[in-house]
């Protein structure tokens, strides 16, 4: 009899038993390389003149204004701070890089007799200077930006100051500079060096800007 | 109507040449200048075209002036890529993206900024950085450098 109770109780823990789940293969996950970002530094630095413009850096959710002389935004480990450098380490930091930095481009204005694309007697005299500036740079090319006050119509402006860049390409070819080295440009009206209303006779609006690179 | 087909041989005219966006002005030790798929020794005087990508060796420096009158340069073990740009001389306006995948570079930026300040960007593998007319120095370090 015990042993009949017994069998059954044994029976019906069987039953009862958790089944045994079947074997699993456990994947054991490699151990995870993080992969840190690479380091970075971004710094404002003053022009020659003295001011200093603006850099926004936007990094993740953040964003780093950075507008004063040798402001600096960097990510560092992960961690990204705004910081304050000096001139000295910055400017040893990137020494090979601003020693490479091209001589930026010098801007000469010359002018001319109104409604026509004859130089003024001085600006003729300030083509020697572009002379001199171009000996100074390794591999020189010229941009001729023609301007005009506005006298007249945009559309007409447009064509004076292209003929103005032109005719002053021509100057510069005289003198001696190779013409695949210069391009032009005509500006009309846009970019008046004196603001005037329309249809004023200015003689520092009508000009040719030179930018020696 | 005269006007205006003159106007468009100029914008023709201008079309020319707005291929080259910037000039190789120094270039020092192993620099090169990726251009579709192919690796071209940079000399000085090269064109720089969009979709350039500059590439400097472990002793290299170049420095760039572009039509805009904007300049840069990259020092030794840099890769910068000219993503986009373009500048028209008559309006100035443009547009100017470039990134900077490692190494250090160095911005005077120019007329295209002056006009419209967000018409320059450079990026960086972690940051966006938008120009104000401005000079500004940029540095990325790989892990492990």
């Amino acid at each position: 009899m015990l042993v009949l109770v017994l069998g059954a109780l044994v029976i019906l823990g069987a039953i009862y038993a958790e089944p045994v789940p079947p074997e699993k293969t456990v994947v054991v996950p490699p151990k995870a390389v993080v992969q840190r970002p690479p380091d970075e530094t971004v710094v404002v630095l003053p022009s020659p003149d003295g001011h200093t413009g603006t850099v926004v850096v936007q990094r993740g959710g953040e964003r780093h204004v950075l507008n004063r002389p040798f402001a600096a935004s960097r990510l560092a480990g992960g961690q990204s701070e705004m910081v304050q450098l000096s001139d000295a380490e910055v400017r040893q930091s990137f020494a090979v890089t601003l020693e490479a930095l091209p001589a930026r481009p010098t801007t000469f204005l010359l002018y001319f007799v109104r409604g026509t694309d004859e130089l003024t007697d001085e600006s003729k005299q300030e083509l020697k200077k572009i002379l001199a500036e171009l000996k100074q740079r390794p591999v020189p090319d010229i941009m001729v930006a023609g301007h005009t006050d506005t006298v007249g119509k945009l559309e007409a402006n447009d064509l004076l100051s292209a003929q103005r860049a032109e005719r002053m390409k021509g100057f510069l070819i005289e003198i001696g500079i190779p013409a695949r080295q210069i391009q032009t440009a005509g500006r009309g009206e846009r970019e008046l060096l004196v603001p005037t209303a329309d249809n004023i006779d200015e003689p520092r609006n009508r000009r040719v800007e030179i930018s020696v690179r | 109507m005269r006007w205006t087909l003159l106007l468009c041989l100029f914008c023709f005219a201008a079309g020319v040449w707005a291929g080259d966006v910037g000039q190789i002005k120094a270039a020092t030790g192993a620099v090169f200048l990726e251009r579709q798929g192919q690796r071209l020794p940079a000399t000085l005087g090269m064109p720089v075209l969009e979709s350039d990508t500059l590439v400097t060796g472990a002793d290299g420096s170049a420095g760039v002036t572009f039509s805009d009158n904007s300049v840069l340069s990259v020092g030794p073990g840099s890769v910068l890529a000219i993503e986009r740009y373009a500048f028209d001389s008559t309006t100035h306006n443009g547009h100017f993206d470039a990134s900077l995948k490692k190494g250090t570079l160095a911005v005077v930026s120019g007329k295209m900024v002056k006009q419209s300040p967000d018409a320059m960007r450079v990026r960086t593998p972690s940051s966006i950085m938008g120009v104000r007319g401005t000079e500004f120095v940029v540095k990325v370090i790989e892990p492990g450098n």
